[in-house]
């Protein structure tokens, strides 16, 4: 009798340790899947980013995002809406501090600094790592003090002439002084749209940044416009380490080097765009941009 | 019957219209095929309106002329009876009339002859309320019967309706700018009449404003002088120091509660701030004369300066503190309709947040600010009440805030107040202090929407 209940008793444990090892095996698996694909990491970056939480309020926005940002790159960031790219965008300048219910756990380094240790201010955060938004949002001034604004206010030149001189040289970087070196003094809210983009994007660089963000930079521009802008990216990358958000996948194959694939709130897969594009090594990334959904 | 009584049954013949047209409409649409050209509604709506709107004009009508062609009816026979009456006697006998009508004098004792027009008023009332209610029904009952014929499918009745209310529309709007003229009007005759009497530029450029006059040809006293430059000095000071106050505070205390205060001590502090506006006016001014006035003149004293009891200064100062709110509520939601994007924007450059307030968010929320401080300048400027008690009377013509002034206000008072005659120069003034006054804040108005208009910075 008792025999018999102790060799039930292992045949049951038995039993349950196989479907033991089933979950384990399940669960592993779908550890591995929630593990970036590909290569997020570089020798000798520019950013690092590990472990990166964020949280509007309850809500979990990014999961465990790890990525590094090489110098002198375009790294392209591509997902559904709502996937939390731009979240995870304006963590890398800390614009996020501005939501008041927004908390980010984890590391970002610049230069190996954590930029969200107390001892970093915000401020020179900023100005090195600029950042142009979705919306083309020039300041209700000339389109001169639009781009002067920056230089003033951090003090970066002691003469009238060497303004001018910055505010010429940001404006020929963003393509757009042929456009307007006759009208510095009009209002900048009076250019077209993408030229009022080029202003915010020449804005940006006359602060001289290191890393430049860009969410959406072409979201509202015609495609003529489009192209002049992403000319203008690759032009720029000579000099700045770029992140750009993209809804636009042949946006982010014609302009990046790299592209991140984010699907609600996971760094799914990142890889060189060519690659990317055409082998695409995880599921999700290929059913987005198969068009599969998205 | 009472003509009240017929609004209601207006109401119910409208309601009814209202019913019938919205059947009818149903009841037009016979094939399958054919749909309606508005919403059923509307050709209720749209009868309903045709019965009412006529017979209410008539009503209204009614009630502004009626009384004046009873009263010619009935004092006909009174007039062409005693035919020597002067238009004063003729009016005294008709109030006469009135009064008895209206039971508020007993009819022993009265002239026969309006005893007996007061008889007849009162036959001739009953008839023409039989009368109105007749024509009411018939200007209601036509013109809603004829458009209710007209209800087809293919009736624009949507149309119809919106002219309509776009006409009522017009008309409120106009009912405003009238008033304005006639109150514009109305100061301007007196004026007139004012400057028949005292040349325009002693007036204006008069030095001296003392507006007491000998009543009598024999009396002693003084031949008045209406020199307007020490009563508008003082409103300008007084307002002056008020918006001394008011600018800085208001709107330090808008930017504090639109970019640094969280959401729940700003929907605390806010309404908190908004109270000041709601204190009537003459508790500020015996907030002023009784604390304020007093602590300046010891404080004064002290540094051994010699303020009077009622200085331009206390009365200022209160103003201040009253017109506060006018400054911070709208200054604080202009500032809040400063789109988030331009913040983003300027943090994005590394900008601080007093960087940003400072070069993008003012400059951005500029027309409202000089929209806010505008209204608070008119406030300052119309107030009489704190004036009245902390500043005093005397039209000083100084530039010391510690002597009593006086201000346009406050003189425009005490022109008025008690019994005056209508024809001497010293209650005229009031009128002309006025026209003045209205003529002043205009081109501050002016002068204020051509600064915004230059320096506005459009971010749409």
């Amino acid at each position: 009798m008792a025999m018999d209940t102790v060799i039930d008793m292992a045949d049951t444990f038995g039993v349950g340790k196989q479907v033991h090892e089933q979950e384990v095996t399940k669960a592993l698996s779908r550890e591995d899947d929630s593990q970036t694909v590909g290569a997020p990491f570089v020798d000798a970056p520019r950013m690092v980013c590990r472990d990166v939480n964020v949280y509007y309020g309850e809500k979990q926005a990014i999961s465990n995002v790890s990525l590094d940002v090489a110098e002198h790159e375009v790294l392209a960031m591509i997902g559904p809406s709502g996937c939390g790219k731009s979240t995870f965008l304006r963590c890398l300048n800390r614009m996020n501090d501005t939501v008041d219910i927004c908390r980010v756990t984890g590391e970002i380094l610049l230069d190996g600094r954590n930029i969200y240790d107390k001892s970093v201010d915000v401020v020179p955060l900023r100005a090195q790592v600029g950042m142009v938004f979705q919306k083309p949002n020039p300041f209700p001034k000339s389109i001169f003090e639009n781009v002067a604004y920056g230089p003033k206010i951090h003090g970066l030149t002691n003469s009238r002439f060497e303004l001018q001189d910055i505010v010429e040289d940001s404006l020929k970087k963003a393509g757009l002084w042929d456009e307007v070196s006759d009208r510095l003094d009009q209002p900048g809210t009076g250019l077209s749209g993408g030229q009022q983009q080029r202003l915010c994007i020449a804005r940006a660089v006359a602060v001289r940044p290191e890393v430049i963000l860009m969410d959406e930079p072409c979201s509202a521009l015609d495609p003529i416009a489009t192209a002049t802008v992403e000319d203008l990216i690759t032009e720029l990358r000579e000099h700045y380490t770029i992140v750009i958000v993209t809804h636009n996948m042949q946006q982010a194959a014609r302009i990046s080097q790299r592209t991140a694939y984010f699907h609600l709130g996971r760094l799914i897969e990142v890889n060189p765009t060519d690659q990317v594009f055409t082998n695409p090594r995880h599921r999700l990334t290929e059913d987005y941009i198969t068009g599969r959904f998205g | 019957m009472s003509p009240n009584l017929f609004l209601v049954v207006l109401l119910g013949i409208s309601a009814l219209a209202y019913r019938q047209g919205k059947k009818k409409a149903f009841a037009s649409v016979t094939e399958k095929s054919q749909r309606l050209h508005s919403l059923p509604n509307y050709y209720g709506v749209l009868t309903a309106l045709w019965c009412f709107i006529p017979a209410i004009l008539i009503f209204l009508l009614w009630q502004l002329f009626s009384d004046f062609i009873l009263t010619g009816i009935a004092m006909q026979d009174v007039f062409a009876n005693t035919p020597h009456l002067s238009p004063a006697e003729q009016n005294l006998l008709i109030n006469d009339m009135r009064n008895m009508v209206a039971g508020v004098v007993s009819r022993v004792d009265a002239n026969p002859l309006v005893e007996q027009a007061v008889e007849r008023y009162l036959n001739i009332r009953v008839i023409s309320h039989m009368a109105l209610g007749v024509i009411m029904l018939i200007a209601a009952l036509i013109p809603g019967c004829w458009i209710y014929t007209r209800i087809k499918p293919e009736f624009r009745a949507r149309n119809h309706v919106e002219q309509i209310v776009e006409i009522l529309l017009i008309l409120c709007s106009t009912v405003a700018i009238l008033t304005t003229v006639g109150i514009v009007l109305s100061v301007l005759f007196e004026s007139i009449r004012f400057f028949q009497q005292v040349p325009l530029w002693d007036f204006l450029f008069g030095l001296k404003w003392s507006p007491q006059m000998a009543i009598r040809a024999d009396q002693a006293g003084s031949s008045g002088s209406f020199g307007a430059v020490p009563v508008f000095a003082g409103t300008f000071m007084i307002s002056g120091i008020a918006l001394a106050v008011a600018v800085p505070i208001g709107l330090m205390s808008a930017i504090y509660l639109s970019e640094y205060a969280g959401k729940k001590l700003r929907a605390v502090v806010k309404p908190l701030l908004e109270i000041l506006a709601g204190v009537p006016t003459v508790v500020y001014g015996f907030f002023a004369a009784l604390v304020v006035a007093p602590l300046i003149r010891d404080m004064g004293l002290t540094m051994g300066m010699s303020v009077s009891s009622e200085s331009a200064l206390a009365a200022g100062l209160v103003m201040g503190i009253m017109i506060i709110p006018f400054v911070s509520s709208l200054s604080d939601d202009v500032i809040n309709a400063v789109p988030q994007s331009l913040r983003d924007g300027s943090y994005g450059l590394g900008a601080t947040k007093s960087e940003t307030i400072k070069n993008v968010i003012i400059p951005a929320a500029l027309p409202g600010i000089v929209g806010s401080i505008l209204l608070a300048a008119s406030r300052a400027i119309g107030e009489t009440m704190i004036v009245v008690m902390a500043a005093g009377l005397s039209a000083n013509l100084t530039a010391n805030p510690l002597e009593a002034v006086t201000t346009v206000t406050v003189q425009i008072v005490t022109l008025l107040v008690g019994d005056q005659e209508f024809d001497s120069p010293k209650t005229l003034a009031a009128f002309a202090l006025g026209l003045l006054l209205f003529v002043t804040t205009l081109m501050l108005n002016v002068v204020a929407l051509y600064v915004v208009r230059k320096y506005r910075e459009e971010y749409e």
